[in-house]
């Protein structure tokens, strides 16, 4: 029988102590390196007694596809071309499928208006609901759902397949050059799904100094929050000179562009803060570079619809949905013969003019706090109760509704820079306090993208000006 | 119905994952990159009359605590004390992989070897002598391919014998160099003094050898858990299971 732990209970002090022998005993000798040298000989010896290999030479498949997909050479441009491809497969396969779904929708709404005037409902009620709430949840599911049932999938079977370790392996030599961790591209691969999920992900990172860098440079890659707005307004209004079929190549390259962007954002920021708040060497460690596997394919795609498509998306209509109504009361409920809506957009204007953009940007930024997913829709929504009725049932009417509202090519270029740079959503920020449990980063990680984002943007909307491109 | 609990540990990417989606009918996300899982999920089967809770620990290439969760896996199987940890390996790697499992038999000797990827290592020629490995590790050793779910049964009766007692493994020991050993002899004593058998003493004096100062803090965090009375309670469960 065990004796009981009371009785003899040590103290903390007890324990002091005794490491304290331990480390004058192993005082100058390597014992790590004995535990691990022992440990592997008998791994050894394990191994061979009872393994045996028939072909050594089929264990090296895997190194011939990585010679090509990890080289020095060849490395970069593959995972350029990898991300284009992705890029362009959701843009020109979203298309279609998203005018359909907002022609369903645009018809469902007049069925909808036809009940509620039959039945004689007063015409705010039907504001409120069908022009408010119906309309936001249907704009968002309509230009949202077809890009994430391609995006998401496409990555996830690269992921299966075993990529992402390699993207990993050519971004090292970079950030550790930015004075990072090598595994940083690993947590900003996440990000690109979702930068909550990715600061959790940062725990892979051994070393706290390199695992701050992580984190708080980890907005500075779109998360399918931010991917709709970037693919949305870069097919609306950087490529309108592209013609015909060449345009869905056209705005897949500007989204790589910006993508490519913000992680030059990402490589400067952690440079810069490991030569000043987080000064330090980086620290090594091993990356595994595991066999390349066949995806099951169907199961990836059907996972992946599931829990990423699918989850954002319901998100996003859970918080779009009373969004589009207080948009809607803030836009109809008149103080001194202009709406509240028209009041805040106008305060926050002077500023928003000053980035390149208008008070209404600003406005759907600073609402859309809780989640990025929600600031184009805010915006839209503001758009469309401020007086300028026009019916967005189609995708094409969408762009109506900006250029109705003093729309440039630099207004949308510098939404997406905003979007691209701009401070994490909520989650985010909560999930940053918890991991590091830290106001003082927590705040920084969301005043040091706000800076840029704003510097950014007032650099571009000056030279833009200066130089009399609008 | 008995209750058990499962911790599953193992190196990144070696299908953990998947085996927890086997076994529990849950849908993790899974993915080919190491450092997927890095909170730990937990989910319930039911097996042969006793239910079973299993917990999927972050993918770690050691438990010498060099990161948040290598510690996390590392006080889970020493502090949580599952009645089995299934120490997962990718049958392509065995070398390699079988550092984290001979880790694992230092620190608890209920313990299931679960070679994962067969299906994999066969399509590579890679030949595995199951019946000897098991007789060098001294614990259960099982084949399985998680992904097709080939020899899941297999390896949930091998848990099942060790959970319940029926087979107490005798695990493989590690014997250091000649001056390690002369160390861990001297400081032992005083950990089994503080610990009984409560927590694995050899193992611990190691690491404190080792200068694991993370170690000292967890422990120092479980002796204050222990003063409540409720955990004490858990402890005591423990001794029973243990001394089937």
């Amino acid at each position: 029988m065990e004796r009981p732990l009371a009785t003899n209970a040590p103290s903390a002090s007890a324990l002091d102590q005794l490491l304290d022998k331990a480390r004058s005993m192993s005082q100058g000798d390597a014992v790590r390196d004995g535990i691990v040298g022992d440990i592997y000989k008998i791994t050894h010896e394990i191994c061979d007694a009872s393994v045996r290999y028939e072909d050594r030479a089929k264990l090296a498949s895997t190194s011939r596809l990585d010679r090509i997909l990890t080289s020095k050479l060849w490395g970069f441009p593959i995972m350029l071309a990898m991300l284009a491809v992705v890029f362009w497969l959701t843009i020109a396969g979203a298309n279609v499928p998203s005018a359909m779904l907002a022609d369903m929708f645009g018809f469902i709404e007049g069925y909808i208006t036809m009940f509620f005037q039959a039945i004689h409902a007063p015409d705010w009620l039907h504001g409120l609901l069908v022009l408010g709430l119906y309309r936001g949840s249907a704009w968002v599911i309509s230009v949202m759902l077809p890009p994430m049932a391609i995006f998401f999938p496409t990555f996830a079977l690269l992921e299966n397949f075993g990529y992402l370790p390699r993207v990993a392996f050519n971004m090292d030599r970079l950030f550790k050059r930015a004075g990072g961790h090598g595994k940083q591209a690993l947590t900003m691969s996440m990000g690109f799904g979702c930068n909550a999920a990715a600061i959790m992900s940062t725990r892979i990172i051994e070393s706290p100094r390199e695992r701050m860098l992580a984190i708080v440079t980890n907005n500075f890659v779109p998360c399918n929050g931010r991917w709709p707005t970037l693919i949305l307004l870069a097919s609306l209004f950087m490529t309108v000179s592209v013609s015909g079929g060449l345009q869905s190549f056209a705005t897949a390259g500007v989204v790589l562009a910006m993508v490519m962007f913000g992680i030059v954002v990402t490589f400067t920021v952690s440079w810069v803060l490991s030569k000043t708040l987080l000064r330090g060497v980086p620290t090594h460690y091993t990356l595994e570079l595991p066999p390349y596997r066949r995806p099951q394919f169907w199961k990836t795609v059907l996972l992946a619809s599931r829990d990423k498509s699918w989850s954002v998306l319901k998100r996003a209509v859970i918080v779009a949905a009373p969004a589009g109504v207080i948009t809607w009361i803030l836009g109809n409920v008149f103080v001194g013969g202009d709406s509240v809506l028209n009041h805040m957009a106008g305060f926050f204007d002077p500023f928003g003019q000053l980035l390149g953009m208008d008070g209404f940007i600003i406005m759907a930024f600073l609402l859309g706090l809780p989640a990025n997913e929600i600031v184009l829709p805010i915006l839209l929504m503001g758009y469309l109760s401020s007086g300028a009725m026009v019916d967005a049932d189609g995708i094409d009417n969408i762009k109506e509704i900006f250029v109705n509202h003093g729309w440039t090519w630099l207004t949308a270029l510098n939404m997406m820079l905003f979007s691209l740079l701009h401070y994490p959503c909520g989650t985010t920020l909560f999930n940053i306090y918890k991991e590091t449990h830290s106001k003082k980063w927590t705040i920084l990680s969301a005043l040091i993208p706000l800076g840029i984002a704003i510097g950014v943007t007032f650099i571009t909307a000056q030279l833009a000006r200066a130089f009399g491109w609008v | 119905m008995r209750s058990y609990t499962i911790a599953l540990a193992g190196n990144p990417n070696t299908g953990k994952s998947t085996l927890f989606n086997a076994l529990t009918g849950l849908r993790q996300h899974t993915g080919n990159w190491a450092g997927k899982t890095v909170t730990s999920a937990e989910g319930f089967f039911e097996y042969d009359d006793a239910s079973f809770r299993i917990v999927d620990l972050p993918g770690t290439y050691s438990l010498y605590s060099n990161s948040t969760d290598e510690e996390a896996a590392r006080d889970y199987i020493i502090f949580e004390n599952p009645d089995v940890t299934i120490v997962i390996l990718d049958a392509t790697s065995l070398e390699r992989n079988l550092n984290l499992a001979l880790q694992v038999l230092e620190m608890t000797n209920r313990v299931v070897v679960c070679i994962n990827l067969m299906d994999e290592a066969r399509r590579l020629g890679i030949k595995i002598d199951l019946k000897k490995m098991q007789e060098k590790l001294g614990v259960p050793t099982v084949a399985i391919s998680a992904r097709s779910k080939k020899g899941i049964d297999e390896l949930l009766k091998q848990v099942m014998l060790v959970a319940s007692g029926a087979v107490v493994p005798s695990p493989i020991s590690i014997t250091y160099s000649e001056e390690i050993e002369k160390k861990i002899a001297a400081i032992e004593p005083q950990v089994r003094e503080m610990f009984g058998t409560h927590l694995p003493s050899r193992w611990i004096a190691l690491r404190l050898l080792d200068d694991d100062e993370s170690l000292l803090t967890s422990l120092k965090k479980w002796l204050q858990r222990d003063q409540n009375a409720a955990s004490r309670k858990e402890v005591l469960q423990y001794g029973e299971t243990a001394c089937h």
